[in-house]
């Protein structure tokens, strides 16, 4: 991949900032989503908490599927690929898809190697629980980074928890002498060249969102102010009572997450949340995919 | 000088900085009281214009902007900001509708067409310009001045105090375009004798 695409990728999620990603799985969503407000939709056949439900192996979308979203709406449409299933990523930049998921909701099919994203034209986001694996992603060619959370359990004990340990870490690296980098970088395994970005910059040399487990305004808002640049809502949206409902007022709350009193009004009458899962009831753990 | 950036959703943070560079002081806005701070000049960044349309619409800032605009605010809209200030658009409907320009929107397709070009923009001469899912201009209006083209397609234009390209300045290092902006927005205020409001 040319610097300059790389570029142009990253600067692609530099446009999604501030906004909501959202989860689709019909062009009728996908409409709903837009109207709502969405910076973009992930289109995929299922969502996670049904990915959950159904046990079973889960792999790219149906490109038809993806291509009655990509027809449907105007805004960035984004799929998601298996890990390490490069095969499934050349397809899905075959149907110019903007935007390519390496996703641990979806079974891993390679349990070692991550995709070599330098060798594509598209961009990917990647998803990652502390600064390790996110410098590793960026190391493979990831144009923008997610917080794993635990997606498809409604809720958001995980999400935060990365959130809280990719920038407490960037913190700690801030506070180092230079000579002391390349020994952090032994330590995290990663790059010390990007080690070193990060050091001069105090943040990821991507943009990084949060995403797995929001379920409400409330949540969104809490990821902002934890220091996301913008959220993912997966099955939080569709699996709700009324989805476009909620899904206008997590656009709102991303908007405007400081401001405690609107984001109780935002709040209020917003029908049943989805029920979600507690982390200790969960039998599969998703964030534990590639590392 | 005082330039209000609206905050609601994208790169607006990058256009901040491009104004400290410049030293010039700049807000967020993101909801009606913000609308109370003195404004010299409104900065529409990129991101997605049907997000920003909508949340214009929600949070009451659609009409008072309007009105603004129309009475003589200098803004600058960039890619998503130059589809709020358009009144035309192929492929989706106007939002502020105060620029007698007409406009495609994802003219260039999907982020596999975004690109890098190097032109000339107005009398500046050649600026680096970034256009990511971009739209461009297909018809200007009377008194709308073409400020660039790229392959015969316009992506810059100025009607009075109202400035768009379909690129974005705030992503690169070149600060020419800000620097075009704020004298812009200099000239207006000194012409109407006071702070534009």
């Amino acid at each position: 991949m040319k610097e300059d695409r790389y570029q142009l990728n990253k600067q692609l999620a530099q446009m999604l900032k501030g906004g909501v990603i959202m989860d689709v799985t019909t062009p009728e969503q996908a409409e709903i989503a837009e109207q709502a407000g969405a910076c973009a939709v992930m289109a995929l056949e299922r969502i996670p908490a049904d990915i959950r439900a159904a046990g079973g192996v889960s792999r790219m979308s149906d490109p038809k599927m993806i291509r009655g979203i990509q027809e449907a709406v105007s805004i960035p449409v984004m799929a998601k690929c298996r890990i390490g299933h490069f095969a499934e990523a050349q397809i899905l930049e075959a149907i110019e898809i903007d935007y390519i998921d390496e996703s641990e909701v979806l079974s891993p099919a390679d349990d070692v190697y991550h995709i070599d994203k330098t060798r594509f034209q598209v961009p990917f986001v990647c998803g990652a629980r502390d600064l390790g694996e996110a410098l590793r992603r960026i190391a493979e060619g990831a144009s923008m980074i997610r917080t794993k959370g635990e997606p498809g359990t409604g809720d958001i004990v995980q999400a935060v928890r990365h959130m809280r340990a990719m920038n407490g870490e960037i913190r700690r690296v801030q506070n180092l002498r230079q000579d002391e980098l390349f020994e952090a970088a032994k330590q995290l395994q990663v790059p010390a060249d990007l080690l070193k970005l990060v050091w001069e910059k105090g943040r990821l040399p991507v943009v990084n969102f949060a995403a797995g487990g929001v379920a409400t305004p409330a949540d969104a808002a809490l990821m902002m102010q934890l220091g996301a640049e913008g959220v993912f809502v997966g099955s939080g949206i569709f699996k709700s009572g009324n989805p476009a409902k909620r899904a206008a007022a997590i656009v709102q709350a991303v908007a405007n997450y400081q401001d405690a009193r609107l984001l109780a009004e935002l709040s209020a009458d917003l029908g049943e949340a989805m029920v979600g899962i507690n982390e200790e009831e969960i039998a599969l753990l998703m964030a534990e995919r590639g590392k | 000088m005082n330039i209000g950036i609206l905050a609601l959703q994208g790169a607006f943070v990058e256009h901040g900085e491009a104004l400290e560079k410049l030293g010039i002081q700049h807000f967020e806005i993101r909801q009606q009281r913000d609308l109370n701070r003195p404004c010299d000049g409104l900065i529409l960044p990129g991101g997605e214009s049907t997000v920003m349309g909508k949340l214009l619409r929600e949070l009451g800032l659609f009409a008072p902007l309007r009105e603004r605009i129309a009475a003589g605010l200098p803004v600058f809209g960039t890619c998503a900001g130059l589809l709020l200030l358009a009144k035309n658009i192929d492929g989706g409907g106007p939002c502020l509708a105060t620029m007698d320009i007409r406009a495609k929107r994802n003219a260039y397709g999907r982020q596999l067409g975004s690109f890098y070009a190097e032109k000339d923009f107005g009398d500046l001469g050649r600026v680096p310009m970034t256009f990511i899912r971009a739209p461009y201009i297909l018809e200007v209006g009377l008194g709308v001045e073409v400020l660039a083209e790229v392959e015969g397609k316009i992506v810059a234009a100025r009607q009075k105090n109202q400035l768009v390209t379909a690129f974005h300045p705030e992503l690169g290092e070149d600060l020419a375009v800000h620097r075009y902006f704020v004298s812009m927005a200099k000239g207006i205020r000194l012409s109407a004798g006071g702070s534009a409001q």
